[in-house]
């Protein structure tokens, strides 16, 4: 996402910093509007197309003629499309998406309970990957060439190469079905269901909230395998990036006068060249995090988690269309988010964006 | 100017000279000295002082292909997907069974049974077979993605890089908002608008795939619009179609060609995520990704199922990301100003 930046801005901002920072941000506010606004707009298309006649699965098959006109004025099918779309529009900025056809309740009820899985899946995983993926990737390009570095290569490849559904599958097959070392699909052993209260509905926290030891184990012994393999997919694309920021760190020369001025080796890869990769990461991690939400859609298919992916395509397969635009306009919404947010980030400490 | 990969090139086969000379594009047609000996083919394209500007293009795809030829990983993904599309073309005849005849009697037999290479499938179909006549739905979604989604990226792109104004504004919001869709839920979204099937499957791919292509020939398009032969034809009367059609897109190709390589793994991936959701190729059509999904159920006591089209699927996007890779480093032109 490109916020349009022109170089006069940088200009006038040393003179006038405050009303540079309005126009900044009134810019990025514009964004996020227009970018939000192309989302629905989108998302109302992908709804107009659908074959199936929403009057039909609001009324049913059988309804009379009289019932039909009256479903069809009242969803606002006689209006004009325009009129449709700010309807549509309205309705989504209260939050309200209609009603899910297989759950019988409001689509954005629905929503609320099943995000907090899939916000747990993906967090998990981005911390998984971050915690591998940066030092392999530091390691990699100061040992360029190595075996450690070509090991990261192969790493990354397999991990740009696999399909997601599959190696879940495999994992599934091998650590689960063979071994026995974690547990199977969904997130909790049917007898620890619903033991800890609901309170943020990611079950790692509440159960230690509720201090109840036996529940963390077993949400941990479930969550490792989907979280393992979103963390694989972050962590290629994480030490990949982390890894030629640092290689263009290294060649500066201000590395070789810290090196000539005798420091140790560990603080100048640290401290000097990796001090100025943060911020570029920080941005690489955001964007693998909003990956790891859209990547969650297959996981969670085959590992039966209850987020909001298996809740869209749940939805596809039986043709509920509010529950699948619905998670679309959230899932959407929250990648831009994350990406005009990482935008923010870099433009806000990277001195050279100004 | 001197021959950058001397050694290479006079490691090159004859077969090699052919294969550049076809890399060559629509420049191929061409009959350069075709009365001249092999020998003579080399000397006229690592000419230092190229004659025509054919010979030159021809002479640049001869030293990228030479260059290419020298790094084992991509040739090791070139060579695969060669198999794949020698594969796909003799399907036919090189599988051992029909893809779609079921065999009760013989269901499920493990990979090694008499007549089963990879084993056999629920319905007593022979995976191995269904996995070659697989690889032409795959090439299939393949093709037209990557014909399509450059193409309606360089309409876009060139457009608004050109024409500017109130347009570009507008065509690069509409792209900047296709790109902060996730692309596989909106790919999703439009497959459950538009019904399941691989047309749909290509069409929503190509639907969400175009944007960085638009933004490609956009950044192109404006560090060339402005060049002087722009403006010498332009005061030669050319119209603002003309100029695009035919002196921005020649140029903006290559790297269109580059991105589209790396993108294809994507692509791959894609689409099997749609067959395995049920979203793409219908059943009985033997798309890999719709095989891993029928062999799921299975997958605690029957293993090779699913295995054997993961596999493949792996192995073609893994040969397409070597061979991206490869393409790269031999056509990125900020490589040879360092």
């Amino acid at each position: 996402m490109a916020l349009s930046d022109d170089t006069a801005d940088g200009e006038r901002q040393r003179k006038l910093p405050f009303s540079a920072f309005l126009k900044g941000a009134w810019q990025v506010l514009w964004t996020v509007l227009i970018t939000m606004i192309g989302l629905l707009a989108v998302t109302f298309i992908i709804g107009r197309v659908m074959p199936i006649d929403p009057v039909l699965s609001v009324v049913g098959e059988s309804a009379s003629q009289a019932t039909y006109d009256a479903a069809y004025k009242e969803l606002g099918l006689d209006k004009p499309l325009i009129t449709q779309f700010l309807l549509f529009l309205g309705n989504v900025l209260q939050g309200n998406f209609g009603e899910s056809l297989l759950t019988a309740r409001p689509v954005s009820q629905d929503l609320i309970r099943v995000f907090p899985a899939t916000l747990e899946l993906a967090t998990v995983g981005i911390i998984i990957g971050i915690v591998l993926g940066v030092p392999l990737g530091v390691v990699a390009a100061v040992k360029q060439n190595s075996w450690i570095d070509h090991i990261a290569r192969v790493i990354a490849l397999i991990g740009y190469s696999m399909p997601v559904f599959w190696i879940g599958l495999i994992g599934l097959l091998v650590l689960y079905g063979q071994l026995g070392w974690v547990s199977g699909p969904g997130r909790l052993d049917i007898f620890y269901v619903d033991i800890v209260p609901t309170v943020t509905g990611m079950i790692l926290v509440d159960s230690l909230l509720a201090r109840d030891m036996d529940v963390f184990w077993n949400a941990v012994s479930h969550i490792i395998l989907p979280a393992g393999l979103l963390a694989y997919y972050s962590l290629a694309y994480i030490s990949r990036m982390t890894r030629s920021f640092m290689l263009e760190q290294l060649e500066q020369e201000y590395i070789t006068t810290a090196r000539v001025k005798g420091l140790s080796e560990r603080a100048v890869i640290w401290r000097h060249a990796f001090g100025n990769v943060k911020v570029p990461l920080i941005t690489v991690i955001a964007l693998s995090y909003a990956g790891l939400l859209e990547g969650s859609v297959l996981t969670e298919t085959i590992f039966s988690w209850p987020g909001i992916g298996s809740y869209i395509t749940t939805g596809l397969l039986s043709a509920d269309m509010n529950a699948v635009l619905g998670g679309t306009v959230v899932v959407g919404l929250v990648f831009v988010c994350l990406n005009i947010f990482s935008d923010l980030l870099y433009k806000f400490f990277d001195p050279r964006a100004k | 100017m001197s021959d950058p990969a001397p050694d290479t090139a006079a490691a090159a086969d004859p077969a090699a000279d052919k294969r550049s000379n076809r890399g060559g594009g629509p420049a191929s047609s061409t009959s350069p000295p075709s009365a001249m000996a092999k020998q003579s083919w080399r000397d006229w394209l690592n000419d230092d002082a190229p004659k025509s500007r054919r010979q030159a293009k021809l002479a640049a795809w001869y030293r990228a292909w030479g260059e290419l030829r020298a790094n084992p990983m991509a040739m090791f993904g070139f060579y695969i997907l060669v198999a794949l599309v020698l594969i796909a073309w003799t399907a036919p005849l090189i599988a051992p069974h029909d893809p779609f005849d079921q065999d009760l009697a013989a269901r499920l037999r493990p990979p090694g049974s008499a007549g089963y290479l990879l084993g056999s499938d629920s319905l007593g179909r022979d995976i191995l077979s269904r996995l070659i006549y697989g690889s032409r739905i795959t090439l299939y979604i393949v093709a037209l993605v990557a014909l399509l989604a450059p193409v309606v990226g360089l309409f876009v792109g060139t457009a608004a890089g050109y024409l500017g104004g109130w347009l570009d504004v507008v065509l690069m919001r509409i792209t900047d908002i296709f790109l902060a869709f996730p692309r596989l839920i909106l790919a999703l979204a439009f497959v459950s608008a538009l019904g399941a099937g691989i047309e749909n499957a290509v069409l929503a791919i190509v639907l969400t795939a175009w944007p960085p292509y638009a933004r490609i020939a956009r950044a192109e398009t404006l560090t060339i619009r402005n060049a002087d032969y722009i403006h010498a034809i332009k005061l030669q009367g050319a119209s603002a179609l003309r100029i695009i059609t035919r002196h921005i897109w020649p140029l903006c190709i290559s790297s269109l060609v580059i991105r589209v390589t790396l993108d294809m793994a994507g692509i791959i991936l894609t689409a099997a995520g749609l067959g395995f959701l049920g979203l793409g190729a219908q059943p009985p059509s033997p798309e890999w990704g719709a095989m891993i999904s029928a062999g799921r159920k299975f997958i605690l006591d029957h293993w090779w199922v699913a295995t054997m089209p993961g596999l493949a699927i792996f192995t073609v996007s893994l040969a397409f990301n070597l061979l991206g890779d490869g393409l790269r480093d031999v056509l990125d032109p900020k490589k040879n100003s360092k």
